[in-house]
């Protein structure tokens, strides 16, 4: 095969996925009215499926935070803290991150992704064992590769497996790092992070948690699954993203280990990337204030959370096992999905269209993020499209696939 | 305990079986993923499977150039024909 025919494939798929009408992985947004509403190929759509779980994106402070950033520091700071130096916002957001966690110190990566491949490939090296949960997201897959070390993998969100395969491990348990997630991002289910660290540390072993989907979502001050599963000092390493709930781009890792401050001359992803710009940091600073006294907005969020997954499951739809602002329909087939997606779209409604494998096991999914943003009514509207869809999908399920009964069944 | 390449094979055949199907027929030349068709991450579920069968640790690391059947039972059979401070 010629260097770029490895491509052709790819382009059929996508020619076929156009020409069912839109191209649900490049949706073109034209114009953004708010942190739930856009206009999309001239009409105004209801956003659930942004990860903005708690609607900074426009909120008042972060705004005018980032405008003064521009302002006094300009839009970007054109290289590596490495090279160019790290600007007093740089500095002050790993402060008050190490703050928000009461923990000795905090780095900060220029996205989530690289804070996964930064931390994993700057805290393992060949001969050491990277133990991860068989759903961790791409970004931790792809930091074990570029770490070099040997990657094992234990069963999804089960302590009793993880426990079985580091005792397997001997005393190499020692130099192994494991890595889960607080809430999953494709179904919304959370780790059973008590017993993950009990686990750990009677093996020995190092504990990353990815708070990616948590932070800003669970515990009283917004600190993730760390804080709500009460675990926060015997975690090693709390990573997230400014992306999802502070509303901007960009990642950190907090810990009490010391060799944390070293991990900045160690990690590839860290010293070859520009730093983030400015009006970044600042809106993140300002995010991260309001995130950290947002209980009303985490009690909006979760009833929101609450009523979309209870709605969705007397409707008949398969869900994830537990309610959370990530309310994902499973469905048997690609076609299934992508009717309901499109029905969705149609009534106005945006959402993330998933296929596997970027879905666990053989599913597609239709994946909603709720956020605090939301109003009572546009939930309301949510759960109404997808109850008007239900049958056009169960009839697409059939069409597609007669040999296999269509399974829209409660789990 | 060390285990013989056939022994190591039959029983990894018998857990791709669960994962293709019964009428797909197996032997030591079918490709996991062209022929099975399995996917990367069911390749990786299988391979939880054998770590239990065997009460060993296979990384992902050395699963970069297997393509049939036979290339992951010699994956397998190295490891547990190695010594035993030398796994992974």
């Amino acid at each position: 095969m010629t260097l770029l025919g490895k491509f052709e494939k790819l382009r059929e798929d996508r020619t076929a996925l156009l020409a069912t009408g839109a191209d649900p992985f490049g949706m073109p947004i034209d114009e953004l009215y708010s942190p739930t509403e856009a206009r999309i190929a001239g009409r105004r759509v209801l956003l659930a499926g942004t990860n903005n779980y708690l609607g900074l994106t426009f909120a008042p402070e972060c705004l005018e935070a980032a405008h003064a950033a521009i302002d006094h520091d300009g839009t970007g700071t054109t290289g590596s803290r490495m090279a160019n130096g790290s600007f007093a916002g740089h500095r002050a957001l790993e402060r008050e991150i190490a703050e928000f966690y009461e923990c000795r110190s905090a780095i900060v990566f220029t996205t989530g992704y690289q804070a996964n491949l930064g931390m994993i490939s700057g805290l393992t090296r060949p001969g050491d064992v990277l133990m991860i949960d068989a759903d961790s997201h791409a970004s931790i897959y792809d930091g074990c590769k570029l770490s070099g070390a040997e990657v094992l993998r234990f069963r999804h969100n089960d302590a009793a497996d993880l426990r079985k395969r580091l005792t397997r491990l001997g005393e190499r348990a020692a130099s192994t790092l494991v890595i889960v997630e607080g809430i999953y991002s494709m179904l919304g289910d959370r780790a059973p992070l008590a017993e993950i660290v009990a686990a750990t540390r009677e093996c020995g072993s190092c504990l990353l948690v990815d708070e990616a989907h948590s932070l800003g979502v669970l515990g009283e001050y917004g600190r993730g699954l760390v804080e709500e599963a009460d675990v926060l000092s015997q975690v090693d390493f709390i990573l997230g993203t400014f992306s999802k709930s502070l509303g901007s781009v960009g990642g950190y890792c907090a810990s009490n280990r010391p060799e944390l401050d070293l991990i900045r001359y160690a990690s590839r992803p860290y010293v070859f990337t520009a730093s983030p710009s400015p009006s970044v940091i600042a809106s993140t600073r300002a995010a991260l204030r309001l995130l950290r006294n947002g209980k009303d907005l985490r009690v909006r969020l979760w009833e929101h959370a609450r009523k979309m997954y209870g709605g969705l499951k007397r409707l008949g739809y398969r869900l994830g096992p537990e309610p959370s602002p990530v309310v994902a329909a499973i469905l048997d087939s690609r076609e299934q999905a992508l009717t309901l997606w499109r029905g969705l779209f149609e009534r106005g409604v945006y959402v993330n269209l998933v296929f596997p494998p970027a879905a666990p096991g053989d599913k597609s999914l239709v994946r909603c993020s709720v956020s605090a943003a939301h109003s009572a009514a546009q939930i309301e509207t949510l759960i109404g499209a997808f109850a008007e869809l239900r049958d056009p999908v169960l009839a697409a399920g059939r069409d597609v696939n007669s040999a296999c009964a269509p399974s829209l069944r409660s789990s | 305990m060390a285990r013989s390449y056939d022994d190591i094979l039959t029983r990894l055949i018998r857990h791709l079986e669960r994962f293709a199907g019964p009428d797909v027929a197996i032997d030591e030349d079918v490709e996991l993923v062209t022929e099975l068709g399995l996917d990367s991450v069911k390749v990786l579920d299988v391979i939880l499977e054998i770590e239990d069968e065997f009460d060993v640790s296979v990384p992902m690391n050395l699963l970069a150039d297997v393509r049939t059947v036979r290339d992951l039972a010699t994956v397998i059979h190295q490891i547990l024909t190695s010594p035993a401070e030398s796994r992974p």
